[in-house]
Formats: C-alpha cells, sequence, structure tokens
C-alpha cells in the first residue's frame, strides 16, 4: 500500500436547509499524515463522510489520485482505496476479533483462508493477535479502537480516515497508537487524515493542519503557524471580551 | 480448497462422526420407524429444511421477513399447475417454479433493500406481498381459484414425478435437509457468508469495508426465496391439494420461522434443533389435548412452550444445549 | 355514471368512514404503542378480539349494551396491558426484533386460544336493539349502530387527545417517545410510563372491540386479519400519530368500502394491500409521520 492524494474542492453540503459544510477545499499530499480539527459541530465527521461516500456533497467534489469519487457508494470508495474509522467505534459485536478484521481483509483477498491469514497479520502489527477469538463486544475501548483501525487497514487503502481515534485513550495508549501510525506511514506511505481533538497526538503526527469551523476553513498550515493563529485561537479560546 | 476440505475445515473430528452416524441413522429409519413415527420424521426433515432456508435471510443476512409462504405457495403452485394442467412433470416444473420464487423474492428484495426499508417495516412489506398473492391466487381459475388445486393420486409410483408413497417422500425432503444444510456451511464459510454476517451485525461498518450491501442481501433473498420454493413443490406433490389460503398464510409464514429462532438463528444446527424440538412438542401437546377434548388446547400448549423459550432462552435452545454437550459452534 | 351508482358510491364511502372511526380508534392503541416503545404489537388483533368477546359475554349474559360495558372493559385492559407490560413485555424493549415478535405471537397464540377454548369457534354476535334502527339525511341512510360507533370512537380519541395533551402524564409519555434518553436524564421514570403507555393502549383496544362487536360479529380467526390490518392502517397513517391513526383508519375503511362496491368484496383486503405498498415504498413515515427515522 502506498499512499494517494487527496483533494477537496469547493465541498458543500446541507441538511435540510442546515448548512454544515461550506466551501472547503484542501489537498492531502500522497503519503502525508494530515490533520482536521476544529470545534464541536464543525462540520469534522460530515468532511470525512462526504469524502467516504456515505454523503453525496451538494457541491464541489473529492478526488483521489485524481480520480473523482464523489457520489461513490461507500464500498466502491472503499474499493477506490479509502479506508476509514468511525467516531464512535462501529465493531461487528457478534463475531471474533478475528473475524472482524477478515471482513475487510476479504475485500481484496476473496479466498477466506488467505483474508483469515492476512487478518492475522495485522492484529499482530496492533497488538491485538492474543484475543483474536475473543468476541468483538468484550474488548475494552482502546481495543475496540485498534480493532478499528486494523480492520480498515486489512482493506489495504491509499488514504485512511481517522475519526478522533485518541478519544478516551489514555496518555500512554494515545503515544502506542501515534507511534504505530508513525511507522506504518514510514513503512508503507499510506496517506492519513485525522479528525482529532487531542492535540498531543496532531502535533506529534500531523505535518500539516486544516482548520474548520461552523462548517467553513478558517485555516490551515503548518502546527507551529496554526498554534499561532488568531482566528484558529479566537475559535478555541473565544474572542476577548470587548473592552 | 476443495468442496470437501472446505466443508470439512475447523470441524473436530467427533463432530464428523456423530454427523455421519446420523446420516447413517436418517438412511435407514423407515425401516426403524412405523408408519406414524415416519410421518412425523417426515414433518422434522420439512421444518428443519424451510428453517434452514429461512435462517439464510435472518440469522445470516439479518433480514425479517414475514411473508416467505408466498415463495412457498409460488413454487408448489407452479410446480402443481404445469402437471395438472400440461402434465409437466415436477422434475422439469421445479425449474420454473424455482425461477419463479426467485423473481418474487428478488422483487421483494430490491422493493424494500432500495426503499432502505428495515426490520419491522421489510417485515410488513413482506407480509403484504404474501397477502397480496394470496388474494390473487383466490381468483386465479388456472390455478384453481379459492376452490383449490388438486392433483390425481393414482397408484403408480414414479420417482420423477413425485407420485408415490410416504417413503419417496421421506428420502426427498431427507436430501433436500442435507443439501440445504451442505449449503449453509459451505455459504457461511465462505467470503459471501462472511459479510452476511457483518451486515447482519453492522451494515453501515460492513459498506465501509467495501461490502457492497444491496447485492448481498439481494442475493440471500434469491437463495433463501429459491430454496423455500422447492419445498413448496414437494408440498404440493406430498399432500396432492394447494388453497390459495393455506399456502400463502401468515400462519405459514410464521411457521418457517420458528424452528430457527427457537432453535438457534444463524448457527448452522439452530433449524434442525428447533425443528425437533417443535414437533416434539406438537405430538406432545396433540396427544396432551386429546386428553380433554377442548379445542385450541394444543395451541395453548404450543403458546406457552413458545413463551417460555423466548423468555429464558432468546438466543435459542442449540446454543444453551452445545454448551452443555460440549459442542460450541465455533464464534462466528 | 347514473345517480344511482353515485349513490351507492355515496353512501359506501360514508359506511367506510363509519366504521373507519373504529378502526382508526383500534390502530390508535396500537400507534400509542409502537410509537412510543418501538414494541411491535402483533397481538394487537387478539387483543381486540378478546375485548370484542367480553362485550359480547357482557351483552348474552348480563344484558348488558356494549356501548355500556365499554368503559369497564377499557378500564379491564388498561390494567391488564399495564401489568402485561411490566412483567413480561419490559425486558424486550430494545431488543432484536424476531425476538419481540416470537413473545407477541406467544401472547396471541395463547390469547386467541383462550378465547376458542372459552367460546368456541362460532361466530358470535350481538344484535342491539337499535340494529335495524337508521338515521336519513336526505337520500343517504346511516346504520344508527355505526353512527353510535363512530361518535363513540370521536369521544374516546378526543378524550385521549386531551390526556396526551393536557396532563402531566400524557406530555410525559410523549416525550419518553420522542426521546428515551432525554426522559430518562429529566427524572421521568420511564418504566412506568411505558407501562402506562401499553395500559392505554391496549384500553384503546379494548374499547374498540366493545364498538365493534356492534357492527361486525367475531371468531377467534378475525384476530390475525385484524393485527393486519391494524398495521397497515398505523404505517398509512404514521407511527407515532394520533391524527394519522384516524386519517388512516378512515382511509382503510373508505377503500375497504369502495374496494366492495367497485371490484369484488373479497378484493378489498387487496387494495389495503397494495395501499400499504405504495406507502411503504414511497412515504414510509404515512400520511402524518414525522419524515425521517
Amino acid at each position: 500500500m502506498s499512499g494517494a492524494r487527496l483533494e477537496l474542492d469547493g465541498i458543500g453540503k446541507s441538511f435540510r436547509g442546515l448548512r454544515a459544510v461550506h466551501d472547503v477545499s484542501f489537498e492531502v499530499p500522497a503519503g502525508a499524515i494530515n490533520a482536521l480539527i476544529g470545534p464541536n459541530g464543525a462540520g469534522k465527521t460530515t468532511i470525512f463522510n462526504v469524502i467516504a461516500g456515505v454523503y453525496r456533497p451538494d457541491a464541489g467534489n473529492v478526488r483521489l489520485d485524481g480520480r473523482p469519487i464523489s457520489g461513490l457508494r461507500p464500498d466502491r470508495v472503499c474499493d477506490a482505496g479509502v479506508g476509514r474509522t468511525f467516531q464512535i467505534v462501529k465493531p461487528f459485536k457478534g463475531l471474533s476479533v478475528l473475524e472482524n478484521v477478515t471482513v475487510g481483509a476479504l475485500h481484496r483477498r476473496p479466498a477466506l483462508a488467505d483474508a483469515r491469514a492476512y487478518a492475522s497479520d495485522i492484529l499482530m502489527q496492533l497488538g491485538l493477535h492474543d484475543r483474536r477469538n475473543q468476541a468483538a463486544e468484550s474488548l475494552t475501548l482502546p481495543d475496540r479502537k485498534r480493532l478499528e483501525v486494523a480492520r480498515a487497514l486489512a482493506t489495504e487503502p491509499k488514504l485512511l480516515l481517522l475519526d478522533e481515534v485518541m478519544a478516551g485513550l489514555r496518555p500512554t495508549e494515545i503515544d502506542v497508537m501515534v507511534t504505530f501510525l508513525q511507522e506504518l506511514n514510514r513503512r508503507t506511505g499510506l496517506t492519513i487524515l485525522l479528525i482529532e481533538h487531542v492535540m498531543r497526538a496532531v502535533m506529534a503526527l500531523a505535518s500539516h493542519i486544516v482548520v474548520v469551523s461552523y462548517g467553513e476553513k478558517i485555516a490551515e498550515g503548518t502546527p507551529g503557524e496554526i498554534a499561532r493563529h488568531q482566528a484558529v485561537l479566537d475559535v478555541y479560546l473565544g474572542e476577548p471580551e470587548p473592552a | 480448497m476443495n468442496l470437501l476440505a472446505r466443508l470439512t475445515d475447523g470441524v473436530p473430528a467427533r463432530s464428523l462422526w456423530g454427523l455421519g452416524l446420523l446420516l447413517v441413522l436418517l438412511l435407514v429409519a423407515p425401516a426403524l420407524l412405523g408408519k406414524y413415527g415416519l410421518s412425523v420424521l417426515i414433518l422434522v426433515l420439512y421444518f428443519a429444511y424451510v428453517g434452514q432456508a429461512w435462517n439464510i435471510m435472518m440469522g445470516f443476512a439479518g433480514q425479517l421477513s414475514l411473508g416467505h409462504a408466498l415463495y412457498a405457495g409460488v413454487g408448489g403452485y407452479i410446480a402443481a399447475g404445469l402437471f395438472f394442467h400440461y402434465g409437466i412433470g415436477p422434475w422439469a416444473g421445479v425449474f420454473v417454479a424455482v425461477l419463479a420464487a426467485s423473481v418474487a423474492g428478488s422483487i421483494v428484495g430490491y422493493l424494500g433493500f432500495r426503499f432502505s426499508l428495515a426490520g419491522v417495516y421489510f417485515a410488513l412489506l413482506t407480509i403484504a406481498f404474501s397477502e397480496f398473492t394470496r388474494i390473487a391466487f383466490d381468483h386465479w381459475s388456472w390455478a384453481g381459484g379459492s376452490g383449490g388445486l388438486f392433483l390425481k393420486v393414482d397408484a403408480t409410483s414414479d420417482i420423477l414425478n413425485l407420485r408415490g408413497g410416504p417413503l419417496l417422500f421421506y428420502y426427498v425432503i431427507l436430501a433436500l435437509a442435507v443439501a440445504a444444510f451442505l449449503l449453509c456451511r459451505v455459504l457461511l464459510e465462505s467470503r459471501l457468508g462472511r459479510y452476511w454476517l457483518a451486515i447482519r451485525e453492522d451494515p453501515e461498518a460492513a459498506q465501509a469495508v467495501g461490502v457492497p450491501v444491496l447485492r448481498c442481501k439481494m442475493i440471500a433473498v434469491v437463495i433463501s426465496a429459491a430454496m423455500t420454493s422447492l419445498a413448496g413443490v414437494w408440498n404440493a406433490f406430498y399432500y396432492n391439494n394447494l388453497f390459495p389460503e393455506t399456502a400463502f398464510a401468515m400462519g405459514r409464514s410464521i411457521e418457517f420461522t420458528l424452528a430457527p429462532i427457537i432453535g438457534g438463528l444463524g448457527t448452522l444446527f439452530g433449524p434442525i434443533v428447533g425443528a425437533v424440538v417443535l414437533t416434539g412438542l406438537g405430538e406432545i401437546f396433540t396427544d396432551l389435548s386429546e386428553l380433554f377434548h377442548i379445542s385450541g388446547l394444543k395451541q395453548i400448549f404450543y403458546g406457552l412452550a413458545l413463551l417460555v423459550i423466548v423468555m429464558y432462552r432468546p438466543a435459542g435452545v442449540w446454543p444453551w444445549l452445545a454448551e452443555r454437550l460440549g459442542f460450541a459452534e465455533k464464534r462466528r | 355514471m347514473t345517480a344511482d351508482f353515485l349513490l351507492s358510491l355515496a353512501q359506501a364511502i360514508t359506511k367506510g368512514l363509519l366504521t373507519g372511526m373504529v378502526y382508526g380508534l383500534m390502530a390508535l392503541g396500537l400507534s400509542v404503542i409502537f410509537g412510543v416503545m418501538r414494541v411491535v404489537n402483533f397481538a394487537h388483533g387478539e387483543i381486540m378480539v378478546v375485548g370484542m368477546y367480553l362485550a359480547w359475554m357482557g351483552f348474552e349474559y348480563l344484558q348488558i349494551s356494549p356501548m355500556l360495558s365499554l368503559p369497564v372493559i377499557a378500564a379491564i385492559f388498561f390494567v391488564a396491558g399495564y401489568a402485561l407490560q411490566r412483567t413480561v413485555i419490559s425486558p424486550f424493549i430494545g431488543r432484536p426484533e424476531h425476538q419481540q415478535f416470537l413473545l407477541l405471537l406467544a401472547i396471541a397464540i395463547l390469547l386467541v386460544n383462550a378465547c376458542l377454548a372459552i367460546a368456541g369457534p362460532d361466530s358470535r354476535g350481538v344484535q342491539m336493539d337499535s340494529q335495524f334502527e337508521s338515521y336519513e339525511l336526505g337520500a343517504f341512510v346511516f346504520d344508527a349502530v355505526r353512527v353510535h360507533a363512530a361518535v363513540t370512537a370521536i369521544v374516546i380519541a378526543g378524550l385521549l387527545w386531551l390526556f396526551f395533551t393536557r396532563t402531566r402524564t400524557g406530555k410525559s409519555i410523549r416525550a419518553a417517545a420522542d426521546n428515551n434518553l432525554g426522559a430518562l436524564v429529566v427524572g421521568l421514570d420511564v418504566r412506568r410510563l411505558y407501562a402506562f403507555t401499553f395500559g392505554v393502549g391496549s384500553a384503546c383496544v379494548g374499547a374498540a372491540g366493545a364498538l365493534m362487536i356492534t357492527i361486525i360479529p367475531v371468531t377467534p380467526f378475525l384476530a390475525a386479519e385484524y393485527t393486519l390490518l391494524a398495521f397497515v392502517i398505523v404505517i398509512v397513517g404514521g407511527l407515532g400519530s394520533m391524527t394519522g391513526a384516524l386519517a388512516g383508519g378512515l382511509l382503510i375503511g373508505v377503500s375497504e368500502a369502495v374496494a366492495g362496491l367497485l371490484l369484488q368484496p373479497s378484493l378489498k383486503s387487496m387494495v389495503s394491500f397494495g395501499i400499504l405498498i405504495l406507502v411503504l415504498l414511497l412515504r414510509p413515515q404515512g400520511l402524518f409521520g414525522k419524515s425521517g427515522p
């Protein structure tokens, strides 16, 4: 798996008159790790859902390595090379850990034995191999998050969308995940776009950050630039009281 | 992996021996059982078979259909009608019957899935189609209308035309049940089967990992409908009569669901265990209620049994039994 | 189209409207239960049939008109429904549909066969004094019995509306239906509310049964048909909407009557199912339901 370039061009999405996302454009170069941040309700997950095909954008388009993917069904978007996790994890509860990831692996490896073997490998990389026969619903939250990532990786994506994968993890667990993602990116060149609130992870991972608020992009730049950007500070910390 | 390897992969040796023994017993059963015993066993196999068919759609793919009588009815009527009017034997008629039922299933499935109906809404759609067809057949003279369609019973034995005694029908339904069991096993251990389970658990997450949800659901409906229609054909030639009132009845649809739900949805042995339990209970209750001469008593016992099972063993009898016997089906 | 035909058509429509009101009341019970608890009450028709039998027994053995026994029956059903929900049904809320379905199916089987055991399979009817009376309005003739039933149904529906909009319990139930978690957070005793809801829904059905027996005789085998009918009405009218249940009842009542007139009577259910299919596909939230899941 090597990474794909992601381009968002003037993306807009409304829900029954409520404008969730408006004229958002940015690019994630192949092999980069970028972050999408912003206050709650800013439209970040909506943007992910547009990229992943859950929503068809009302305006604009999404391109993966130059190929338009907006409006494709989610399974076709996965086929094009996009893997995603959900903000609230969605494991296949009645299946075992191994079977969960196998479902992902089956996408590129139709033979069940082959898919299982590959899934097993991925579990090994994420430290879940010893729990592979446990029921997914019996896992702790951090493990479920890892399972979610493993399952997405099993589809051999070229772009990985991670939606608040650090939420609820303890600092040591966050560090483990950060190291894993850095390693993964270094080894395979997988492009990663993260939605994240945990700044420690954002600063450690992302080479480029896009900030959205109320559905619009308000800033983008390196972590250093963003940390000093006035509009970003206003949005996160609130504007100063009038004197 | 060749087919035999796929079938036996991961199955402990003693289970294989147990199944083999069971198969042998079933093959020689007619010699061991009397006429009554054989008729009960035929019922068990029938419900095990239709249960497997329904289980594919509900237990594997997670789509609740309460209108499966549609497929049994369509299958039965077409095969019987072709035989009645044109002398076309069921050995040929069955292909038309299965085709018709598959088309019916595709329509129901497509409409339901395309319009995003789920849960009880989808179930109601299936009921509506079944009821609609029931009334339609009531007014269709080719099918005999509400007066029914009757097949001539004669003493000749003609396997291809399904003319013969209980023995013939026993082996046919046994063959169907065994084939269904093997089919379910193969399906479960395949990409399609895994995709179904994923859809059952979480369709959105399944789509996110590349599962073509609509296509898989459609396949489940069509396979389930086709299999059920075979039971309809068998049924029509076994009882030699068909009435829209009973062929498409909601009661019949419900009957198809009881064995797999009680036995254990989504498992291989669930429908079989369920069929044994239900038929067994049915016979016991019939005997009990004959003692008391009150109409509806058998059904009251039946209702109580269902109530107890759903309250105390909601996952079904088989998972509980399997744990007791140490036969736990591999965690899926 | 001759004047005679138009008149027959108009008569059929009005007859359908009158019967439809009673259907609406029956469906109201289901709408309340499903709207609030998302429990698929497959025993709905069976509960109504029990109500019909109770009313019949009151008439047959105690010479009490169903109109008078109605409040008593409704009260009995309220208590029974409350108890049933608290004991048996409560654990099943939120469980997979097929389990709920099996539970209510079991209850339905028990109810129907209890009726069969007690009253036998023959149809039982009620011959009221007003059976052959009618009201005339110009060229229209209305069966008195149907008019009384419809008016009573409207009154009961009105009382229910007052309950749900004016009383605290009623408003709490609607809150719980709208937002379960929110209701818990503000301290509503959701379990008690659900039991109350099932009680109210059952009381509606019982009342509908008492009214229905004045129009149609009862047999145990009618139950399944009524369960289906109730679902058709509720889906067409819109789940969780009281207006929808009544409107759906009227629509189905009229379509049955008109279909009975224009096509063969045996095809009337076909029209109802056809309408259900169309609604499920084109507007699953029904006529008055809120759009979206």
